[in-house]
């Protein structure tokens, strides 16, 4: 029998190793996987390559992970966030790299690596530096740039409900870039705030099937990013 | 140069001039800060929908208080409400429909534009500041019509409408129309052409503050 639930968030992240790349889900604090994110700390893995939108908040998730220096590159489109101190110190000090992307390049990046594209051309940023070295050709007389698919080790994304198999629906806007991770990565790991029984997700509203995902884990009552920074709470 | 206090029109009043452009009909996408304010004064009658890239069609106002969901929040990062009828999805349907043209208007703010067109809205180059960028380059890329609200000049005095942007573009060629405290003025293959002046502005004061020459309607 099929079954990817796992019994704890530390059996979860054990095999993210040293040196790996992880993307994770989340736009700002909507979707942010935060349990996994300090279960990852306390498993130790470190010189990560993390894929996010942003950089964290306060000193709790993304931004405790970054700040216990587990990370030493972040792919991102917009690093510097209210309340975003931690990514902002170590860059300016030069002890951590960025590969800045636009959001919809990042995304698509994102969605062409999961669906075996490995490249593909935009005209977001043509004419801009963030377009500076890279191959441009001219389609139907406009100008695009090339930009390259993108994959990772791991993703560890947060969904709404989940069954054994792994079919996931969401909350809202905590969607995100879930469900392009989870296509992208070698290994989905899934927190869900709910785990139902297979069938009662209506297949007409699955929005990442189960082949997507690895493992799941339930995280009942998940914390909320917002409420830890403002009681200036910090991870571990 | 002769300071005037007040002449033109104020923040609310540029977003109530952008919102008489927003068609019956329209996906809009509006920027943060004086474009949000659009959204308040689109004229009766009009229905709009407003996408937020990070995975809502259909956006609403402010939650009520006590009806705040965290993980319904706009592109802003605010927390706000999904109108009847929306609809979420991920970041890649999100971008296809900015990249793909989709979205008719976008109305976003400005650090400089040149009279070609060109937007410069993410970074001054200051290489010290944490450089971000999020959709911006896909926005004014793929959306079909840019409008720009913006001070005429900056705090400082200098013109923000200029021959050449100084600092790095955003993107090239993109915006149409541009809605100042001082006037209305759209970007033509001449430059930039004044059609609406603020009540009690003139060309002429109007020029003096502007990086290049304008062409009067």
């Amino acid at each position: 029998m099929i079954n990817k639930q796992v019994n704890s968030v530390h059996d979860a992240v054990a095999n993210i190793n040293d040196g790996a790349t992880v993307m994770i889900g989340g736009f700002g604090e909507a979707g942010s996987p935060i349990e996994l994110i300090h279960a990852l700390i306390d498993h130790g893995a470190k010189d990560l390559t993390v894929v996010n939108n942003n950089t964290g908040s306060g000193h709790v998730g993304l931004a405790a992970l970054i700040e216990n220096k587990r990370v030493a590159k972040m792919i991102c489109s917009f690093p510097k966030s209210a309340n975003s101190f931690v990514f902002p110190d170590l860059y300016t000090k030069g002890e951590i790299d960025l590969e800045l992307v636009p959001q919809g390049t990042l995304a698509e990046r994102i969605r062409a690596g999961g669906a075996g594209v490995p490249a593909f051309y935009t005209a977001t940023s043509v004419g801009t530096p963030l377009a500076e070295g890279k191959e441009v050709r001219t389609i139907d007389g406009r100008d695009y740039v090339l930009e390259y698919g993108l994959t990772a080790d791991f993703s560890l994304i947060k969904c709404l409900k989940a069954d054994r198999y792994g079919n996931l629906i969401y909350n809202k806007t905590a969607r995100n870039f879930a469900p392009i991770m989870a296509m992208a990565a070698e290994t989905t790991i899934v927190q869900t705030k709910e785990f139902v029984e297979a069938g009662e997700i209506d297949p007409e509203v699955v929005v990442t099937p189960g082949i997507f995902v690895d493992q799941v884990i339930v995280v009942a009552d998940p914390l909320h990013e917002s409420v830890l920074v403002a009681a200036g709470e910090s991870y571990p | 140069m002769s300071e005037q206090q007040n002449l033109g029109w104020s923040r609310d009043e540029m977003a109530e001039r952008a919102a008489q452009d927003i068609p019956n009909g329209a996906y809009v996408n509006l920027g943060i800060g004086i474009p949000e304010k659009v959204a308040r004064y689109v004229p009766e009658g009009r229905e709009v929908i407003y996408h937020t890239e990070n995975g809502l069609l259909g956006m609403g106002d402010a939650p009520e208080p006590g009806q705040e969901d965290p993980e319904l929040i706009n592109a802003g990062k605010k927390q706000v409400t999904a109108i009847p009828g929306a609809s979420y999805f991920h970041h890649a349907d999100s971008f296809s429909m900015i990249r793909g043209s989709h979205i008719d208007i976008c109305v976003l703010g400005a650090m400089q534009v040149a009279e070609n067109g060109d937007l410069a809205n993410w970074s001054t180059g200051n290489p010290d500041s944490i450089p971000a960028v999020g959709g911006a380059m896909d926005l004014v890329a793929g959306v079909k019509t840019i409008n720009v609200i913006t001070q005429h000049v900056t705090k400082k005095g200098h013109p923000k409408l200029i021959d050449k942007c100084t600092f790095p573009l955003t993107g090239v060629g993109v915006v149409s129309r541009i809605y100042t405290d001082l006037a209305v003025i759209d970007v033509t293959p001449d430059g930039f052409k004044v059609v609406e002046l603020a009540p009690g502005v003139d060309f002429e004061y109007v020029q003096e503050r502007t990086g290049c020459k304008l062409i009067a309607a």
